[in-house]
């Protein structure tokens, strides 16, 4: 099956500076593609490459099969966009701003006419149609800039930072509806976030770019597996408790932190480790008040990751 | 023949068309009433016109042409170097360029958009003119094809001008009137081509405004400069190069505007 979105080789240079570096990827239609990294990491360039804004220095990309760098116009009618920085046309109403990115992307009037009257009514603008964009908050704003990217039906959606900035409830919705479209319609999605709960809630897959590379990418539950060192046993303590230099003592324990009353064990194995500390608690008199073992979380991965220098090249599966 | 996914198969003339027609219409609803547009493309002519003219003994069929060609230049020339840093500064920019609109359509969309509000409002000065003096307008299809030429020219012009990767309308502004003030004084607006001095007249050839004064001149039945040709041929040739630059220039800042 064709892939919805392919990065080969996907290069970027500014003079000096290597934005992007040989980035390659593969994405399958119908999915949530979250791509995850620090400020600087090369996410909003990546994004720009792919939506066809800037030329990549080397390599080239694939929507919907169309070469972005070859065939750029024919790849953007695929496409809908949320910009990083974007904003509305202030002095055009939300219908207006609506109408007009339906025609740039030359969708004829009755289906726009039509289409538009469906997202207003999906992202709750309905009143707002002949409101000036200038008179929306921050949250009605980014709706609307959703709704004009997908007033067009693209078949692959970016966002680059879709709800940074937003409030709970207006981050939720926009979430939500994010999903609505994908399930609903098989759109493909390509995210990019500084919001790890998000991505972990939101996307079937990410990819980690670290420094202009990509550093992992899989499944949420798969990158948390590759980390092992980072699974953990939390135990607290009634009263007397063994001492840290014991605990660390145990078979398969990296790494101890304590924690109030208790300890955090790092180790691969937790499920051992924790009958091990059970049987130690046991032997020394100490009674446990509770024991968990601990999946790592996202954001350990993600700093895993990130701290560490970036992997030499690695190739996505699809 | 370009194959798109809604249009079908179609000309490729007729896709750039038709993204020409839809930028063209978003920048008339957006900045016709803009400040800046309206101050150096409606009030910066008629004071300039003003102080030309009050005071002065110039006659009426001297006076109307030059008023109209200034005022053209002017207008049609105000709205291209709004356009782009204006969308620069309000985040607009990325988005239109992420639209499948090819970048000569954004660009023709912004001459077509500079071009109707100056011809459009060139209307005001000839009626005005011809109703308060003496004029008498000889040749009304001339007329006609110079306004649609020259509005298309300083259009063209304004629209390169608006170029440099700035965010920032009001310098680009600056430089337009860097540019488009010493046109004037060379091109023959308010005194006849074959009047002017003789190193004026080595250099007039070098601004699109001197063949539109001598076409307006030859439309209120004075004698033309130039072959009448030879000025439309040099207003075409004009805006095609400006285009051309247009093109390149902005492709060029795009970029590092973003």
């Amino acid at each position: 099956m064709q892939a919805a979105l392919e990065g080969r080789g996907l290069t970027r240079r500014y003079d000096r500076l290597l934005a992007v570096d040989h980035v390659n990827f593969t994405i399958g239609r119908a999915e949530i593609f979250g791509l995850l990294g620090p400020n600087g990491a090369g996410k909003t360039t990546t994004v720009r490459m792919l939506t066809g804004v800037i030329v990549p220095s080397e390599g080239t990309a694939l929507v919907d099969g169309h070469d972005v760098v070859r065939e750029t116009l024919a790849a953007r009618e695929h496409i809908g966009t949320v910009p990083e920085e974007a904003n509305v046309y202030v002095d055009l109403t939300v219908w207006q701003n609506l109408m007009l990115m339906g025609e740039l992307h030359g969708v004829p009037r009755p289906r726009r006419t039509q289409r538009g009257k469906e997202l207003l009514n999906l992202f709750g603008l309905n009143d707002r149609a002949k409101q000036k964009g200038r008179a929306l908050s921050k949250g009605l704003r980014q709706r609307l800039m959703l709704c004009m990217a997908l007033v067009s039906d693209p078949s692959v959606l970016f966002l680059d930072e879709p709800t940074t900035g937003l409030d709970v409830a207006s981050a939720r919705l926009i979430r939500e509806l994010v999903v609505r479209m994908n399930r609903e319609k098989g759109m493909t999605i390509f995210l990019t976030t500084h919001n790890i709960k998000e991505a972990d809630e939101l996307c079937h897959r990410i990819g980690v770019i670290n420094k202009g590379r990509i550093a992992a990418i899989d499944t949420p539950a798969a990158l948390r597996g590759k980390f092992e060192a980072l699974h953990s046993v939390e135990v607290t303590f009634r009263e007397t408790s063994p001492d840290a230099q014991t605990l660390s003592a145990l078979d398969k324990v990296t790494k101890i932190k304590a924690l109030g009353r208790g300890f955090r064990v790092f180790t691969a194995q937790p499920g051992a480790v924790a009958q091990e500390i059970a049987c130690l608690a046991r032997e020394s008199g100490a009674t446990i008040e509770s024991i968990r073992t601990c999946e790592p979380a996202l954001e350990d991965v993600f700093l895993r990751i990130t701290e560490s220098p970036p992997a030499k090249e690695e190739k996505a599966h699809d | 023949m370009i194959e798109s996914q809604r249009h079908g198969p179609q000309p490729a003339w007729r896709r750039q068309f038709h993204g020409a027609y839809v930028i063209a219409k978003k920048d008339a609803m957006i900045y016709y009433l803009k400040p800046p547009v309206f101050i150096y493309g409606v009030l910066f002519p008629i004071f300039f016109f003003l102080a030309f003219a009050i005071g002065r003994q110039v006659a009426p069929e001297r006076i109307v042409p030059g008023m109209l060609a200034m005022a053209l230049f002017f207008t049609a020339s105000a709205v291209g170097p709004m356009v782009t840093p204006w969308e620069r500064r309000h985040k607009t920019y990325e988005r239109l360029i992420s639209s499948p609109v090819p970048a000569l359509s954004i660009i023709l969309g912004d001459v077509l958009a500079g071009a109707s509000f100056g011809a459009a409002l060139s209307v005001i000065p000839l009626v005005l003119g011809t109703a308060l003096t003496r004029s008498v307008l000889a040749r009304p299809g001339l007329l006609f094809s110079c306004i649609v030429l020259s509005a298309l020219c300083f259009a063209a012009l304004g629209e390169l001008l608006a170029a440099p990767p700035t965010n920032n309308p009001s310098q680009v502004m600056m430089l337009c009137n860097l540019v488009r003030l010493p046109l004037i004084f060379i091109s023959g607006v308010f005194v006849p081509l074959a009047e002017m001095p003789r190193w004026s007249r080595c250099v007039l050839p070098l601004s699109p405004l001197s063949y539109c004064s001598d076409l307006f001149r030859s439309a209120f039945g004075s004698a033309n400069y130039f072959p009448l040709w030879f000025d439309m041929l040099m207003l075409a040739g004009f805006t095609a190069a400006f285009v051309g630059g247009a093109l390149l220039f902005h492709h060029r800042a795009r970029e590092r505007a973003l």
